[in-house]
């Protein structure tokens, strides 16, 4: 797999999580992926960056542009140094909130991406990566 | 302090959303379309959001609570002009929306504020 561009911007605030969207947004625009790919990756983002900032109290976010046996790749990475996710397999169900949303953010993300993984280790914080294919 | 503008329409309101919206602006807008309901006894707030690229769930949240709001204050609410990627999207992450209304495009949501304005007069006032 070949890195062609790869870019990191903080996430510590709310004008912080569109930034970070809009780059995604961005970066497919650019790469002439389709209009769902777009749409799809961006909102995947906004959940995750969102996620990072409430619960996390903050991060970063990676946007990595990939080519692997010709094929084009995006892949965004949000992390954050917060309390992290006791259990996992509850966060990721749907409807399944500790806060005041619908609790459709991970497991939401998942459905609409290519790849999906998560690690979390509690007391020392998340990070979730999602790629979208050409 | 940002603000989404509300216009006003004959007797409907106009709300169109033209930024990507950071949550706090988003909050603000619900905001201020309450404080403009009771302002002006509007019966029927448009919702604009082809400009949206995308709804997530926070702002999916705040257009459901939008029509909630319109509802309790004897208002009714149309959101017009979803792009078709936005809508599959919706779809997908597992938001439901439930009781928005929504309409290809400005004229025919106007159109449906229209009818259901007139039916909500009927209601209220019956003809005996
Ligand atoms: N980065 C994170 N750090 C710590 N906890 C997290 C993080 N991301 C998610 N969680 C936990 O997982 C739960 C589920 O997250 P998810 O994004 O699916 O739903 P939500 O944020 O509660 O609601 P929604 O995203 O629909 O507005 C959260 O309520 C929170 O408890
Ligand atoms: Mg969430």
């Amino acid at each position: 797999m070949i890195f062609t561009k790869s870019k990191t911007l903080a996430l510590r605030s709310e004008e912080e999580i569109v930034l970070v969207r809009q780059a995604t947004r961005s970066w497919m625009v650019e790469q002439r992926f389709t209009l769902v790919a777009q749409t799809k990756m961006m909102t995947a983002t906004s959940e995750l960056a969102r996620n990072a900032v409430v619960y996390g109290g903050g991060g970063s976010a990676r946007l990595e542009l990939l080519e692997e046996s010709g094929r084009v790749g995006i892949r965004v990475q949000i992390e954050d140094r917060g309390p992290g996710i006791a259990d996992l397999e509850q966060a990721m169900t749907d409807h399944f909130t500790s806060g005041q949303g619908l609790g459709l953010g991970l497991g939401g993300s998942k459905r609409l991406v290519d790849e999906f993984e998560i690690w979390s280790e509690p007391g020392k914080g998340t990070r979730v990566s999602i790629t979208w294919w050409k | 302090m940002e603000h989404i503008p509300i216009l006003k329409v004959g007797e409907f309101l106009l709300v169109s959303i033209q930024v990507d919206m950071h949550d706090r602006l988003a909050m603000t807008l619900q905001d201020d379309l309450t404080t403009k309901l009771v302002a002006t006894r509007a019966k029927g707030v448009l919702i604009d959001i082809s400009s949206l690229e995308m709804v997530d769930s926070f702002i999916g949240r705040m257009l459901g609570h939008m029509a909630a709001m319109a509802g309790v204050l004897g208002a009714e609410a149309v959101v017009v002009g979803m792009q078709p990627a936005v809508a599959i999207t919706i779809v997908e992450l597992g938001m439901e929306l439930t009781g928005v209304r929504t309409a290809l495009s400005v004229d025919k949501g106007m159109a449906l504020l229209r009818t259901l304005v007139d039916e909500d007069s009927f209601t209220l006032n019956p003809v005996s």
